[in-house]
């Protein structure tokens, strides 16, 4: 495998409708802003990747539509969609195009809009089992609040602990001017909000947002020429669990992804995350799911993911940023948010994230979920080369 | 002067397309249980012995079929749970109470609602519907073969 550099990011504004485009002028808006980014012409890419979690759009398949948008017509095209995975999964696609030498130059690009749908839930509980599962009313929500109570019961975590996670996300999220949530919230606003699905609070979980985003990988060969400051992928991983909820050991460990994360450290050459990580964008769209993220990736024991936010140690001047960008609980374009995570952690890494920029941050970590708490993929990426 | 602000042209649209699902050969004979006589199949894997439920003509841990069908109770505990506050289009009337239920005999935790008490004001309801809850499953009178035969699982304790 070759050593794969990212060369160009680029993402719109989230919000939760853009009435101003249509579907394809979104994805030509996202993707013009990462050739810019890279310095780069539509014609020097070899190869895209696309992403896209149908059906939200109200259009089965807007991959289709959206081709001319992404720059694509006439070249290498593979649409993939792994639900909240997605965009993780195909970021991960375009550096196996590139890593494998197919291509010297891949994109991958991603675009959602949850917005144009009134009902994001009804369409998610699609996803369950229409034979047995679906009657129960479940939606994504219902995935968090599971993982909420069923931790609060096995390990003690509190509402107040999860009401500290909004109030960093939401506070970082005011330094990032791609949110779409902006607003400055205290942990009684956030315990004070109303109940939509116990133990989660409105507070505690993610709007629904429409934009664009897209990442150029390039080749160490074609890296050099181009980009004088890439970020360099040390290592990527991706798993799948069963579809079934009920085949769970347990709802408050996530276990798939700490395997997931043992084959991302290994490949990354990481031996104790919280040192060695200075950035860590997750995937939470619910509060409860830092808890479970943060310890599934070890970066502390179970159960301890609580008392060290209580502490402090995850916010931005923490031991290690956690979401700095504000993270999924403030901008969910579902299909598009995990390159939105890969994203972010390019921006940290190359020091160009701005107002929310992580003083110093070398290596920085993306991570995306999806399906029925199924999926996971993750990648890192560092300043210099590994 | 006030500039006039920019209008933009929206295009309704919308998808409601019946589908008929099919259970397949397992699945229905669960079903055709249920409707008939109140009862609760699970299925061995003949190569870990676990008994899944809801029961699936293949082991995906083994990848082997499985044979065996196994009765369990249509009782158990609750394993995790949510309350649910919020309407969605096409979904159930809120509020309700959505469990993992750990049935007795069962090796898997089956997907169902806790219902029988009264879950309006969340401060009280999930002190009713608690983790380790036993329930017990409600039927309806007239069954179709379908999950909501059982209307939800009743704590034991609740009157
Ligand atoms: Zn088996």
């Amino acid at each position: 495998m070759r050593r794969v550099a990212i060369i160009g990011v680029g993402q719109t504004k989230f919000r939760t409708r853009r009435d101003d485009a249509t579907h394809e002028e979104l994805t030509f808006e996202g993707v013009s802003r990462t050739l810019e980014d890279a310095g780069l012409s539509i014609s020097q890419i070899d190869s895209f990747i696309y992403g896209t979690m149908d059906p939200f759009d109200g259009v089965n398949s807007p991959d289709k539509w959206c081709v001319g948008g992404a720059g694509a017509v006439g070249k290498p095209f593979i649409k993939i969609s792994t639900g909240g995975t997605t965009g993780l999964t195909a970021g991960i696609a375009a550096y196996h195009q590139v890593a494998s030498g197919a291509f010297d130059i891949s994109m991958a690009v991603c675009t959602q809009r949850v917005g144009v749908g009134d009902d994001a839930q009804s369409i998610l509980n699609t996803c369950v089992c229409p034979i047995y599962e679906r009657d129960a009313g479940a939606g994504a929500i219902s995935i968090g609040a599971h993982q909420a109570s069923r931790h609060m019961f096995k390990y003690g975590s509190t509402d107040y602990q999860r009401a500290l996670i909004s109030v960093d996300a939401h506070k970082n999220a005011l330094n990032n001017p791609n949110a779409h949530i902006q607003v400055d919230v205290n942990p009684e606003d956030v315990l004070n909000s109303r109940m939509i699905e116990w133990p989660l609070r409105l507070l505690e979980c993610c709007p629904r947002s429409d934009g664009a985003c897209a990442v150029i990988f390039a080749s160490e060969e074609a890296a050099k020429k181009l980009c004088p400051h890439p970020a360099w992928v040390w290592g990527e991983a991706s798993i799948l669990d069963s579809y079934w909820w009920g085949e769970r050991p347990d709802l408050a460990d996530w276990d798939v992804l700490s395997l997931a994360g043992r084959r991302l450290f290994k490949m990354a050459g990481i031996s104790n995350p919280l040192k060695e990580i200075d950035v860590a964008e997750l995937y939470a769209p619910f509060t409860s799911q830092i808890l479970l993220e943060l310890e599934a990736l070890g970066f502390c024991g179970h159960g301890e993911a609580g008392p060290l936010i209580e502490k402090g140690v995850f916010k931005m001047d923490g031991e290690m940023a956690v979401t700095p960008s504000g993270g999924v609980l403030c901008t969910n374009p579902i299909g598009a948010t995990g390159l939105v995570r890969l994203t972010e952690a390019v921006l940290q890494v190359t020091g160009k994230a701005g107002q929310h920029q992580v003083p110093g941050a070398e290596v920085a970590l993306a991570h995306a979920w999806g399906g029925t708490m199924q999926l996971h993929a993750l990648m890192i990426v560092g300043k210099h080369k590994r | 002067m006030a500039e006039k602000k920019e209008e933009f042209i929206k295009v309704k649209a919308n998808w409601n397309i019946p589908f008929t699902h099919s259970a397949g050969k397992c699945a229905s004979h669960f079903f055709q249980e249920m409707r008939e006589k109140k009862r609760i199949l699970g299925i061995r894997c003949p190569k870990c012995q676990r008994v899944m439920l809801p029961p699936r003509s293949f082991c995906e841990r083994c990848f082997v079929a499985t044979t065996d069908w196994v009765p369990v109770k249509d009782e158990g505990v609750v394993e995790s749970v949510s309350i649910n506050y919020m309407e969605y289009t096409g979904m159930p009337k809120p509020p309700y109470a959505i469990a993992f239920i750990r049935l007795d005999g069962s090796d898997s935790n089956l997907m169902h609602f806790v219902g029988g008490v009264d879950l309006s004001d969340w401060k009280k309801a999930k002190d009713l519907v608690k983790i380790g809850t036993r329930v017990k499953a409600v039927w309806k009178e007239e069954r179709e073969g379908r999950m909501t035969d059982i209307m939800y699982f009743k704590p034991v304790s609740a009157k």
